[in-house]
């Protein structure tokens, strides 16, 4: 457009089509960013809301079995009925922090031993042959093409008294009696550690895969042997994948119900179990529903931090 | 004093008996499953040398760094240095670093950090860091980007980086692994005298890993020509180009033009070499070469005189043919005569004036001449 400018003349037409492209391309670049967020809102924002709606009203006995909330054409008449009496139940009921406390705990104990299985199985992916590495991580990704309950239902198989994992430690003479694992805390852990070990993996294998083996030499050149030169380049340079997998495993393991349900024993207090007994035995939406929203927002910490790291690691990378 | 090529200083311990070598790869073996990467090499460096092994992709000159460097663990062979078997040393322990082809700067560290970072190893007081890392900061001007992430450097400058962290710790060896591949020509030609002036300064030596003839004929004392696992001629630049060992050697270092043929004659040091077509080439300089056997004559472009009358009959050489092709590049004109056997010899010539005195054309009949001692004779 320059020339124009230049000679005065009247805007080429070439200049006009430039421009009319130039507006046609940022209406699709407009578009393409809005899918994602009308799946957001659809799926996600509008449910989210509406959870929240009930989670503001009783029980009651009726279909749905709660009592009738605010909406669009009541909504001034209503609005005055509306209480946090569910939130205040749940801090009075040391039930729920106690199931929110354990769930956390849990959650972190399973993440951290996920990254300590996790980043080996990386590292040595990441370091094998470029030929073999197709097939590693294929054979990372191959569980999933099994249900994920029936790989945990699996482990019920395995972990119990009289199961495979007893069978062989007893006919080893490694343990006189049987360990009692199955309805203990351990097999929460092993359940966890085991369903989620892909989702750590995975990311920790990208950011290792994509650093250059030369730095750890050139720190073992500079007088670093090679255990300080993991902690203090491979591991600093692998973080955006530790980050991303730890995420990854904790935000979906603190809401975990199948594995503390199945694995997990009777005592054991974790938030999605919690929930779906309000849900399902005790048929309190409300309650279940306001149960769902401060699990909901004690993920969301984590998550911005996920993407806070995404964003500097993004900005490092430039 | 009549002397070969031309001399940058006095500096020639290898032609001391007395003096000791500082590194030394003796018998040194190194095979990656089937393929031999080096060959049952040998090879000496001395003290303060700077040394360049030169040789194309995959004739084992990074692995002999490699190995130097501690990466890699020689087949069979002992590796000396400063008397002492390098053997079972890790990299971490060896007083020599490196400068990696790929610079290997930490991305996570800034420039400041990256040069502190042997330093740091090494367990040296935080004043003493902080005064060397400014010295080596002035020492490759980049005092104003100390704060500064690799990311956020140019090519050269992170080139600067990778040289004043593998300085950093005054090793007694500094290894440079094609140091100024990836840089453009110009700052390419820079950063050679820029190299050599700190070799001199500090006083180390240098062990330099290029594919480059130019670069080593440029910076180093002494030139190492691999090939295939194998040291093919260890001399100074003048030497591997003006007395080139082997066809191979003649060929890989500058253009060179070579002349098949017998050794008619032998008198003293000259010999007259008869060539398939017939020709004769006198030289004075015959080496070994023996009376019968077959050699190459190996002479230089710039040795060659193209002029479009016959020169007066002397000692000298003389051939008749025709101009083939011409190449005028500024500084100088190249020549492509064709002989009466086919043969295509290239010949070059300095513009020394604006103005050609002996204008020549293509297809023009020419003569090209050589004195007998302008090339070598060449029975390997």
């Amino acid at each position: 457009m320059a020339d124009t400018a230049i000679t005065g003349r009247a805007p080429a037409t070439t200049a006009e089509i430039r421009r009319q492209g130039g507006i046609l391309s940022a209406i699709t670049s407009r578009l393409v960013i809005l899918v994602p967020y009308l799946w957001l809102l659809i799926f996600f924002l509008i449910p989210f809301f509406i959870v929240f709606k009930i989670s503001l009203s009783q029980t009651a006995v009726a279909m749905p079995p709660y009592t009738p909330v605010i909406g669009v054409s009541n909504f001034f008449s209503k609005i005055g009925e509306l209480n946090f009496d569910n939130y205040v139940w749940l801090t009075d009921d040391p039930l729920y922090v106690n199931a929110y406390l354990r769930s956390l705990l849990i959650a972190a104990v399973s993440t951290f031993f996920t990254l300590l299985i996790g980043f080996p199985i990386a590292y040595g992916m990441a370091r094998a042959p470029a030929t073999l590495r197709p097939t590693l991580l294929m054979l990372v990704i191959l569980p999933f093409w099994t249900s994920f309950l029936i790989r945990v239902y699996a482990w019920i198989g395995i972990l119990k008294p009289e199961g495979l994992l007893n069978q062989l430690l007893l006919s080893l003479n490694i343990i006189d009696s049987p360990l009692i694992i199955l309805n203990t805390d351990w097999a929460i852990y092993i359940g966890i550690v085991y369903s989620y070990l892909p989702f750590m993996i995975l990311p920790l294998y990208s950011s290792l895969e994509k650093m250059d083996y030369t730095l750890v030499e050139a720190a073992n050149d500079l007088g670093c042997p090679p255990l300080s030169a993991f902690w203090k380049i491979t591991f600093p340079l692998a973080l955006p994948g530790v980050v991303a997998g730890c995420l990854l495993v904790f935000i979906p393991a603190v809401g975990e119900f199948v594995i503390p349900d199945l694995l997990g024993g009777s005592e054991t207090l974790m938030i999605g179990k919690t929930l779906w007994n309000e849900f399902n035995a005790n048929r309190d939406w409300p309650v279940s529903s306001a149960v769902a929203i401060i699990l909901l927002l004690l993920l969301v910490v984590p998550i911005m931090l996920f993407q806070h790291y995404q964003a500097k690691a993004q900005e490092a990378e430039r | 004093m009549e002397s070969l090529g031309s001399i940058r200083r006095s500096f020639a311990p290898w032609n001391d008996p007395a003096a000791k070598p500082y590194i030394v790869f003796d018998g040194v073996t190194k095979r990656f499953g089937d393929f031999t990467a080096v060959n049952n090499l040998s090879l000496s460096i001395y003290e303060r040398e700077f040394f360049a092994l030169l040789g194309a992709s995959g004739c084992g000159k990074s692995t002999l760094l490699r190995m130097l460097a501690g990466f890699e663990e020689p087949t069979s062979g002992r590796i000396l240095l400063d008397g002492q078997d390098l053997r079972g040393t890790p990299p971490y322990r060896r007083p020599v670093n490196m400068m990696f082809q790929s610079y290997a700067l930490f991305p996570h560290m800034t420039v400041e950090s990256n040069i502190a970072f042997g330093l740091k190893q090494d367990g040296m007081p935080k004043a003493d860091i902080a005064a060397r890392v400014a010295e080596m900061l002035k020492l490759v001007k980049l005092t104003q980007f100390a704060k500064r992430k690799p990311h956020q450097l140019s090519g050269g400058q992170r080139q600067r980086v990778a040289l004043a962290r593998s300085v950093a710790k005054r090793p007694k060896v500094l290894l440079l692994d094609e140091p100024l591949g990836a840089l453009d020509k110009k700052l390419r030609e820079e950063t050679q005298f820029e190299l050599m002036d700190l070799q001199q300064n500090l006083g180390l030596t240098f062990v330099v890993v290029t594919h480059d003839q130019e670069e080593a004929m440029t910076m180093a004392d002494r030139i190492a020509i691999l090939d295939k696992g194998e040291v093919m001629q260890v001399a100074t630049p003048a030497e591997v180009y003006e007395a080139p060992g082997s066809r191979f050697v003649a060929n890989f270092v500058g253009n060179v033009n070579m002349f098949e043929g017998k050794v008619a004659s032998r008198s003293g040091d000259a010999v007259r070499i008869t060539g398939s077509s017939g020709a004769e080439i006198k030289v004075v300089n015959a080496g070994n070469a023996a009376a019968g056997s077959t050699v190459a004559f190996a002479i230089r472009p710039e040795k060659i005189k193209v002029s479009s009358k016959k020169p007066p009959n002397g000692a000298g050489n003389a051939m008749e043919g025709e101009i083939y092709d011409i190449a005028y590049l500024g500084d100088m004109t190249v020549y492509h005569v064709k002989l009466g056997d086919g043969q295509i010899v290239r010949a070059s010539a300095m513009n020394a004036s604006r103005v050609s005195e002996d204008p020549l054309n293509w297809n023009d009949k020419a003569w090209i001449s050589f004195a007998p001692d302008a090339g070598v004779v060449l029975a390997d």
